[in-house]
């Protein structure tokens, strides 16, 4: 059993009982809801009778169903202006915080969390959400839930939770240029499965991570749950505090020494004892783009698709089903894949960096002709930041479009979606079945970068020969 | 079709019914509910839409569409089931198709508990048991499956039994009629707040004094 991790003293500091049946009840520092699991919950806190038990603890944004075409209320979609409408209703209605459409503030949650401050170490942070594991960039505890355990929140801030083992990923070395830290997670699940996490947090460390960038280690740590683990986190270090230092959400400037003391104590230390610990080795991680219909079927850009021979024996059946939904060929190369569609956003990659590292790609070239390529910033404010350097500039200029805010096709709720057969590079986290809006439409994930480079070339590309051009 | 069973409440000690078979590793909660039918706000609608897009494609022959299988309340499933998003719409729509129990090799954390949630468990099975009770409901569709929380097994009327595996602490929960936890979670208010006075980030990183 772990000790002396972050992840047991955050669990320790938030233990509020010990319930019948075993599990604990834990303190949840940080709730954030949006407009696609919160309405049921408030419906059934009104059936309970039930009130918010700490509002100022909940924030709101919408984020799934925005259009990013045009946001003028009421939304064409009828169903959507209804959730929107409801999360506003349910927010006035128990004095919740609701990061709105045009507010500045507006964007996808796990992006605006953490650009307000308002993630911070420590923190048990929950959601409606599976990459609520994001935040554990922090050195939070954070991780998904579903819409009774939001209405559990809601009522007592409190959950009932089973206290998780602890992995270390230890990554040695550093990644090479274009290479980024979506290659490294893609990398970490091809090689542990998308059910190797299941019972875990992971805690990512080693000289590749410490290097990472907040947004890195964000995209990294939102990537767990497609690994199995429910939360994933790096420990809190300068780059963390240096990250927060005056962002609203964050401690004022006279509470500001005290918190980077606690935060400081709460890292893992020396002593600390792992349910398990894997290594890997940051130098020889590749672009790595999927071929298949889970995010642990991936392999480098240079290699080919795996053929059922060298496919362990029990994933074989996933595999010759991938071929067949993909219409892809085992041993052919997946550079040179024809695409339809480019995306560059989403909670995974649609930060301020995402899009620098591809507008780098992207300047003064060309999308191919016949592709569809768009960038969804994560948020108005990344929106805001970006276009005041100019990316918008150099996307719209090499012929990708330039959108507003919002999850859009990473699982195309909104009209952003994917058509017939249609396959997609998509800087997104998930390539299963259907899950860009077309019940055959096929995805390939990597990192924005590549994605950038796959819109000009028209086909999957080598980002490294673009960026040695 | 809707479940015309009641929903779970109160203690579950025992499932009992008829079988549906899904097979496959890493079925994901977009292939339980598609992303589209998460665009309303209530769950009411969500049981005839389960496993949609899988269903179309395989129209008329997905397990969820076949005759024999209508009114069937115990889903039997492989590796990984549920993974994915947290989206608590794919628990809803299988309950409301009227799934009341699921046996698997294993499930996705996220997906486990919000079954939990709604009375639903998630029973474990051996690889080779899954496979062969998969199987039987295969050769068998009218076949009156047990499923005993108690014992940790699935039976047939004929005896044929398989051994399954449930945690202590949701085995407790369900026979005890405790797995919609709000009320545990109100119970502990002095805690709570001497939990709140505990934490440095909600006191503004004042010293405890």
């Amino acid at each position: 059993m772990s000790s002396g991790t972050l992840y047991d003293k955050v669990w320790d500091l938030h233990r509020v009982a010990e319930l019948p049946g075993g599990s604990t009840q834990l303190f949840i520092g940080l709730h954030l809801i949006h407009e696609v699991t919160s309405p049921q919950a408030f419906a059934a806190l009104r059936d309970l009778g039930l009130g918010v038990r700490h509002p100022e603890r909940t924030v709101a944004t919408v984020d799934h169903i925005v259009p990013t075409t045009s946001q003028a209320r009421p939304f064409a979609d009828p169903l959507a202006e209804e959730m929107l409408a409801t999360l506003e209703a349910n927010c006035a209605e128990h004095g919740i915080t609701l990061h709105g459409l045009g507010s500045g503030r507006q964007g996808i949650v796990h992006v605006i969390a953490p650009e307000l401050g308002l993630t911070q170490p420590g923190m048990t942070v929950a959601c409606g959400d599976s990459h609520t594991s994001t935040h554990g960039a922090f050195g939070a505890i954070a991780f998904g839930i579903g819409t009774s355990q939001v209405r559990d929140v809601l009522a007592s801030q409190s959950l009932a939770m089973g206290k998780l083992k602890v992995r270390r990923i230890w990554v040695d070395g550093q990644l090479q240029r274009g290479v980024y830290a979506k290659d490294l997670i893609l990398h970490v699940i091809r090689t542990l499965g998308v059910k190797g996490g299941v019972g875990y947090a992971y805690e990512f460390a080693g000289p590749a991570i410490e290097a990472l960038s907040m947004e890195e280690r964000m995209t990294l740590c939102n990537m767990a749950i497609e690994g199995g683990a429910r939360c994933g986190y790096v420990n809190p270090d300068q780059t963390t505090f240096a990250y927060l230092e005056g962002r609203p959400m964050a401690p004022a400037a006279e509470a500001w020494p005290s918190a980077v003391a606690w935060w400081s104590a709460l890292a893992t230390g020396a002593e600390a004892v792992f349910d398990d610990e894997v290594r890997f080795d940051a130098t020889v991680v590749a672009p790595t783009v999927t071929w298949g219909i889970t995010p642990g079927q991936g392999i480098g850009v240079d290699e080919t698709v795996p053929t059922l021979e060298a496919t362990e024996p029990n994933e074989r059946p996933l595999a010759a089903e991938a071929y067949r939904y993909m219409d892809l060929q085992p041993g052919t190369a997946i550079a040179g894949t024809p695409v339809d569609v480019c995306f560059i956003g989403s909670c995974t990659n649609g930060r301020l960096s995402d899009l620098q590292a591809a507008a780098a790609v992207a300047r003064g070239r060309q999308v191919a002709p016949g592709i569809k390529a768009f960038v969804v910033p994560g948020s108005e404010q990344v929106a805001a930041a970006a276009e005041a350097e100019g990316l918008d500039q150099i996307f719209t200029a090499a012929g990708f479009e330039w959108r507003e805010p919002g999850c859009s096709m990473c699982l195309a709720m909104n009209p952003d979606r994917l058509e017939g057969r249609q396959i997609s590079a998509s800087s997104s986290n998930r390539n299963f079945k259907g899950r860009q809006g077309s019940a055959t439409g096929r995805t390939l994930l990597m990192s924005p970068a590549m994605v950038a480079a796959a819109a000009i070339a028209g086909r999957v590309t080598d980002v490294r020969t673009l960026l040695k051009a | 079709m809707s479940s015309s069973t009641p929903f779970p409440s109160g203690s579950i000690a025992r499932v009992t019914g008829r079988g549906v078979a899904v097979r496959g590793d890493d079925i994901d909660t977009d292939r339980i509910i598609p992303a589209r039918f998460l665009k309303c706000v209530t769950f009411e609608a969500l049981g005839p839409a389960v496993f949609a897009d899988d269903r179309a494609e395989l129209k008329p022959n997905h397990p969820f569409d076949r005759a024999e299988h209508q009114g069937a309340q115990v889903l039997v499933v492989n590796r990984n089931f549920g993974c994915g998003s947290s989206r608590e719409h794919a628990p809803q729509a299988l309950m409301r198709w009227g799934i009341r129990a699921v046996v698997g090799e294993s499930f996705a954390e996220i997906f486990y508990g919000n079954c939990l949630a709604l009375g639903i468990p998630c029973l474990s099975a051996e690889h080779t048991a899954a496979l062969a009770l998969q199987a039987a409901i295969e050769a068998d569709p009218a076949l009156e499956l047990q499923i005993d929380l108690q014992l940790l097994q699935a039976s047939t009327p004929a005896g044929t039994t398989w051994p399954l595996s449930l945690a202590a602490g949701p085995r407790q929960m369900l026979s005890t009629g405790q797995w919609d936890g709000t009320g545990q979670l109100l119970a502990n208010d002095r805690e709570l707040l001497a939990t709140v006075q505990r934490l440095p980030y909600l006191q503004a990183f004042a010293p405890a004094g």
